[in-house]
């Protein structure tokens, strides 16, 4: 299976640079990337103070205010139970984040060890693992996902769940072939024949040269599981009414009453699109700035 | 209730309402075109063509035009549920002999089926067999219904023959049921009883063209449909199109011409207010109604004072007004469909748990309520179904009623299948939005639905009083004396127990391009649906959609 | 050559039944009995012995291990079975979608290529200008809006801007017609989802064209062709463009891939009757044997996809070692 192949390659040696060296080096070089952890560290704004912006609670009916225009009371107007769309954007940033994270971190993490362990210790299990690898990649993302959400359920905790179960093959098929490379230094050689044990060589030598790579995917995974996310709950298979959640905003009503009150399905559609953007021109500078095979472009 | 039968059969009584709004006054009789064909769509899927195995709107809608019933709804009069005629009967519909034990038809002798065979009487026989003696290993939905038949007999050609155990006034609405299609005796004997699951072969107004499975189902105009002059349709295009929104749309932007589940206001308002008077609006009560349903077997539901309370907390008034204009539903009522001489009146349902004019006064009690049972802060979730309308919406305004007595609410929402899996089978769930919806209104077949231990009841409980009056109900036959038995088993499963309990009736609402003539609504998407006495008005069409 | 290609076909044959495996286990672990909702329909009351006749019927009494013999067996002999739902042959049922399916994933891959091209050779070619950010915000954006909402906006727009410019509503056709029978129909219903599929689709097309271009553009030739005074539109065009192609159709190649059977939720907004659609009901009815085959359908396009652009990538491209 050649998967990833068609990414670029993120095998070989990567250098550890300081944090404040990679801040400083984006900013300059990187404005599109600069841009997007503007977009980033606004949203993660949003979610955390998300009590102190909203102005209304975003799960409170009030027909009396149904399908309301954007005004100054309602800055971007009201859905059809009249809920506040401005306040449930604000708080649906947190639903977006805690499954992009959550998705991301456990997806990568995942993906990480798994990786490792595949490389380091070869032979039969690499082969095994590798095969396994195979078969969950060979499944479209979305059509994994809505599997074991029908498995599981909906609901916001299930759909972490679905999300991340396909992430944490990708993941594994780059970290290893970056830690395939690494095995074969010498440094680790002379580790293993003074005798280290597997856990002390995997975490001071193989670990750190892979985190170029996981980090990469960590990233991309991040604006990838926030659409995704946004598309199960579009299909009525994610997030459930009330939970204010951007892709559920689009669903129903928001199609339904779509001419008369266009405003409902703009904005939170903009908000995701918004939110993936700066995660991926994020993802894209990490990527960059990472990946030696790219730094010079 | 044979009586209640009788009775009813002579005073046909109006029910709830059925209006027409739009330029198109049903009173003016216009005369009908012949020609075009109608764009339905519909939003939900075919299992099988075999009406006696199946229970959706999804297959009633674009197959009942194939086929003919033994009697229905009177197409000019369908919002009467008692208002019955003769489809291939001949005259009027027959008046029980023998005590009330024996119904003789007359069949047409003009009813062909679409291979050119005769329909006789031994087909009607073979289909009721089929239907309410099924063979072993052969299914058939609503077996139930015809518990009371105790022989079918065709003694000639054209005279079929029921007789019944006892006499009971739900026999002749369960004959008109929309799902009774007949079937020719030749095809189940060279066929077998499956057969019709996957072909078609009817004697309706219209003859089977194609199924394209997911996309849509075609017929053209039946030369020989018993029904002299009808139908007026060149043919017919039932289009799948499972989400609402693409169905407005679909209506709006010229794609389709109908749609017969129905619509909620919102959508209804927007459609008149961008085609104005290209749209005709049909509404009508609707023999559909969500019912929460507790599981009395999980912790805290046990507790008949939560129960209490959580119906306390919704306030139904409020709902019919409000959450009417984008959900279809609206109107309050009890266990009966509302507006049925055997539902209860509005000063009867202020005495129930819930339907108290005091808002307040009622969310108050509610809050003493889950004090004294130590739930003051009740954390539930409610089981839903994937549907958006009216089951989601429905849903999200509950959740928000609830919060309102300080009870936090999320919401599990399952596709059908493994929704009714729960239900039936797995049981986890601890308070869930079930409905009850039926073709033909007949109450006290309808209100069975809340008997303990009846197969579609799953509150999981058990009570003897309901039991115990249920069955005084059957064997009653006085219409005032039905009524108080039902007053009391609806004031112990709505109040006293709680152990079910109603949020609002579905109102059907069907916005449909004006040029479509000479459809009436029914109190239900199943009834009314052969499409043979609809009809377009061409030049209208033109001026609408050009071309 | 030809060892590589055997070796690599067979290696397919682990990852596809792996994927079987997966497959049927899955859908074993989802909640809910087809018999149920068959007899149960919306509401009604369901004898326990015809459900269980139902089940006896299609087989979902016998022990797992059974079922899955009779699956598994079914793909050697080539014999899918019918679906549980409608009883119809699941060939036929995947049959009917598949032409949709197929005419929407050529045309929103057409698009991509269209839009990824010209993109991606002028972001190279004007490399850390103004322009180069303008194409990769643009792509990016791509990749960053969901296909659905650009569809949901796309039927808005055209129900309004009809209404508008021609005085009455329209909307795309909702039911498919065949190309070869109604050019006018297919093409006014299928032209929208793919190109809200297409942009997105195009997104990695172009990041990969301008890599390519960089790449190719930094090599020995090209300078020399610089040097020789050739006009920068010339080098770009003839000499660049025909070199940096490779990776370009290998990345179009999965895509493509993927396009036939990822398209579930725009075809939800544009009610295509399309294997995404197919997936959804059949997934969500436990509609065992036609889930099963469906997904073994995609990921076996997948598959294959993925070992020809391979093999045409070993195949061109001599610098790459059969190994």
């Amino acid at each position: 299976m050649s998967t990833m192949d068609a990414s670029p390659e993120t095998n070989t040696g990567f250098k550890r640079v300081r944090v404040i060296d990679h801040i400083s080096r984006m900013v300059r070089r990187q404005p599109l990337g600069t841009g997007g952890a503007i977009v980033i560290i606004l949203m993660v704004f949003m979610a955390v103070f998300a009590e102190v912006i909203a102005p209304y609670d975003p799960e409170a009916n009030s027909f009396e205010h149904m399908l309301v225009a954007p005004s100054l009371e309602f800055l971007l107007g009201t859905d059809q139970f009249g809920r506040d769309l401005f306040s449930r954007i604000v708080y649906g940033a947190r639903t977006a984040l805690f499954v992009g994270f959550a998705c991301a971190l456990v997806g990568a993490f995942g993906g990480l060890i798994l990786g490792v362990a595949s490389a380091y210790f070869g032979g039969w299990f690499d082969l095994i693992m590798q095969r396994i690898i195979d078969v969950f990649m060979a499944f479209p993302l979305i059509i994994m996902a809505l599997a074991i959400v029908s498995i599981f359920g909906t609901g916001t905790d299930k759909v972490i769940i679905a999300i991340t179960i396909p992430f944490v093959p990708r993941c594994a098929r780059v970290v290893r072939s970056s830690a395939l490379a690494i095995r074969e230094m010498p440094y680790v050689d002379a580790a293993r024949s003074i005798g280290y044990g597997h856990m002390r060589i995997i975490m001071k030598h193989i670990a750190p040269n892979v985190l170029a790579p996981f980090l990469i995917m960590l990233t991309a995974f991040l604006g990838e599981a926030i659409l995704l996310e946004a598309s199960l709950s579009y299909l009525g298979m994610g997030v459930q009414e009330p939970t204010p959640a951007w892709g559920l905003m689009l669903q129903g009503g928001a199609e339904e009453y779509a001419e008369s009150a266009p405003w409902v399905p703009i904005w939170p559609g903009l908000a995701i699109t918004i939110a993936v953007f700066g995660f991926n021109l994020f993802g894209d500078a990490v990527r960059d700035i990472l990946d030696p095979k790219l730094r010079t472009r | 209730m044979k009586m209640l039968w009788r009775s009813a059969a002579t005073t046909a009584f109006a029910l709830g309402v059925a209006a027409i709004f739009g330029p198109a006054s049903p009173a003016t009789a216009e005369t009908p075109q012949y020609g075009d064909e109608l764009r339905l769509v519909v939003g939900s899927k075919i299992p099988s063509y075999d009406a006696h195995i199946e229970s959706t709107f999804g297959m009633i809608h674009p197959i009942r035009p194939f086929y003919s019933v033994l009697m229905r709804v009177n197409p000019d009069n369908p919002s009467s549920p008692t208002d019955f005629v003769c489809d291939v009967c001949e005259g009027d519909v027959p008046k029980p002999t023998d005590g009330g034990t024996k119904y003789t038809f007359k069949i047409r002798k003009d009813v062909k089926f679409h291979d050119g065979t005769p329909l006789t009487a031994h087909d009607v026989k073979a289909t009721f067999d089929k239907i309410a003696f099924p063979p072993e290993g052969i299914a058939s939905n609503r077996q139930a219904y015809f518990k009371t038949v105790e022989s079918i007999s065709a003694p000639d050609d054209y005279t079929v023959v029921f007789k019944l155990k006892n006499p009971t006034g739900t026999f002749l609405p369960s004959v008109a049921m929309p799902y009774n299609f007949l079937y020719a005796k030749k095809d189940l004997d060279a066929h077998g009883y499956t057969w019709h699951q996957k072909n078609i072969n009817g004697s309706g107004a219209f003859r089977f063209v194609e199924h394209v499975p997911g996309s849509h189902v075609k017929g053209v105009k039946y030369e020989n449909y018993h029904h002299k002059g009808m139908p007026y349709l060149n043919g017919f295009t039932a289009i799948s199109a499972p989400k609402m929104s693409v169905r407005l749309q679909a209506i709006r932007g010229g794609q389709a011409d109908i749609e017969f589940r129905g619509f909620p206001p919102k959508a209804r308002d927007d459609l008149v207010k961008a085609l104005g008077d290209a749209i005709t609006v049909q509404e009508s009560d609707w023999n559909c109604v969500l019912i929460v349903t507790p599981n009395h077997k999980v912790k805290p539901m046990d507790d008949v004072r939560v129960r209490k309370a959580l119906s306390l907390a919704i306030d139904r008034e409020g709902g019919s007004k409000y959450l009417s204009r984008i959900a279809i539903v609206k109107t309050v009522g009890g266990v009966v469909f509302p507006g049925h001489p055997l539902a209860a009146t509005e000063a009867e349902l202020s005495q129930l748990a819930g339907y108290g004019k005091d808002v307040e006064a009622n969310r108050a009690e509610a809050k003493r309520l889950l004090k004294e049972a130590g739930h003051e802060n009740l954390k539930i979730t409610l089981h839903n179904r994937g549907v958006d309308q009216p089951y989601k919406v429905v849903g999200t305004w509950l959740i928000d009623q609830w919060k309102k007595i300080g009870v936090q609410a999320d919401q599990w929402v399952q596709p059908t299948t493994p929704f009714y899996a729960t239900l039936r089978k797995q049981k986890d769930f601890t308070i869930s939005l079930d409905f009850n919806c039926q073709s033909i209104v007949n109450p006290i077949a309808d209100i069975s639905k809340f008997l303990p231990g009846a197969g579609n009841n799953y509150a999981e409980f058990q009570d003897e009083q309901l039991l115990k009056w249920y069955d005084e109900l059957l064997a009653e036959g006085d219409e005032a004396k039905q009524r108080a038995i039902i007053r009391k088993y609806e004031k112990r499963v709505l109040d006293e127990l709680a152990s079910q309990f109603i949020t609002l009736w579905w109102y059907k609402i069907n916005p449909h391009r004006s040029y479509v003539k000479g459809w009436k609504i029914a109190p239900s998407h199943y009834l009314n649906q052969a499409l043979d006495n609809i009809w377009i008005d061409q030049a209208e069409k033109k001026r609408q959609l050009g071309g | 050559m030809y060892g590589y290609i055997v070796k690599r076909l067979l290696m397919l044959l682990p990852t596809l039944i792996g994927a079987a495996i997966l497959v049927f286990l899955l859908l074993r672990l989802v909640p809910g009995d087809i018999c149920l909702i068959k007899f149960g329909g919306e509401g009604a009351y369901a004898d326990p012995e015809q459900i269980r006749q139902c089940q006896v019927n299609l087989g979902l009494e016998n022990p797992i291990y059974v079922q899955f013999w009779d699956y598994m067996k079914g793909f050697f002999v080539l014999d899918l079975g019918t679906s549980m739902w409608t009883g119809k042959d699941v060939t036929y049922e995947i049959g009917v979608r598949f032409e949709l399916s197929l005419q929407v994933a050529i045309m929103a891959t057409l698009t991509s290529i269209v839009i990824a091209i010209p993109l991606g050779v002028i972001s190279a070619a004007k490399q850390n200008t103004m322009v180069d950010y303008v194409v990769r915000g643009f792509s990016i954006a791509g990749i960053a809006m969901p296909s659905f909402w650009l569809g949901i906006l796309m039927i808005l727009g055209l129900l309004i801007g009809t209404q508008e410019f021609m005085g009455r509503p329209w909307m795309p056709p909702i039911s498919f017609k065949s190309i070869f029978d109604d050019p006018a129909h297919n093409i006014s219903q299928l032209i929208w989802p793919a190109l809200a599929t297409g942009y997105r689709y195009s997104a990695v097309a172009t990041r990969m064209t301008r890599s390519a271009m960089l790449e190719v553009l930094g090599e020995d030739y090209i300078r020399t062709a610089r040097a020789k005074g050739l006009i920068e539109k010339v080098i770009v065009n003839k000499h660049a463009l025909k070199n940096a192609m490779l990776p370009v159709v290998t990345i179009i190649g999965i895509e493509f891939a993927f396009l036939m059977g990822g398209l579930v939720v725009t075809e939800q907004v544009f009610n295509l009757n399309g294997l995404g659609k197919l997936f959804v009901e059949s997934v969500t009815q436990s509609d065992y044997t036609l889930t099963q085959a469906l997904v073994m359908l995609v990921v076996t396009i997948f598959v294959f996809m993925n070992f020809v652009v391979d093999v045409l990538y070993a195949w061109l491209d001599p610098r790459i070692r059969y190994s």
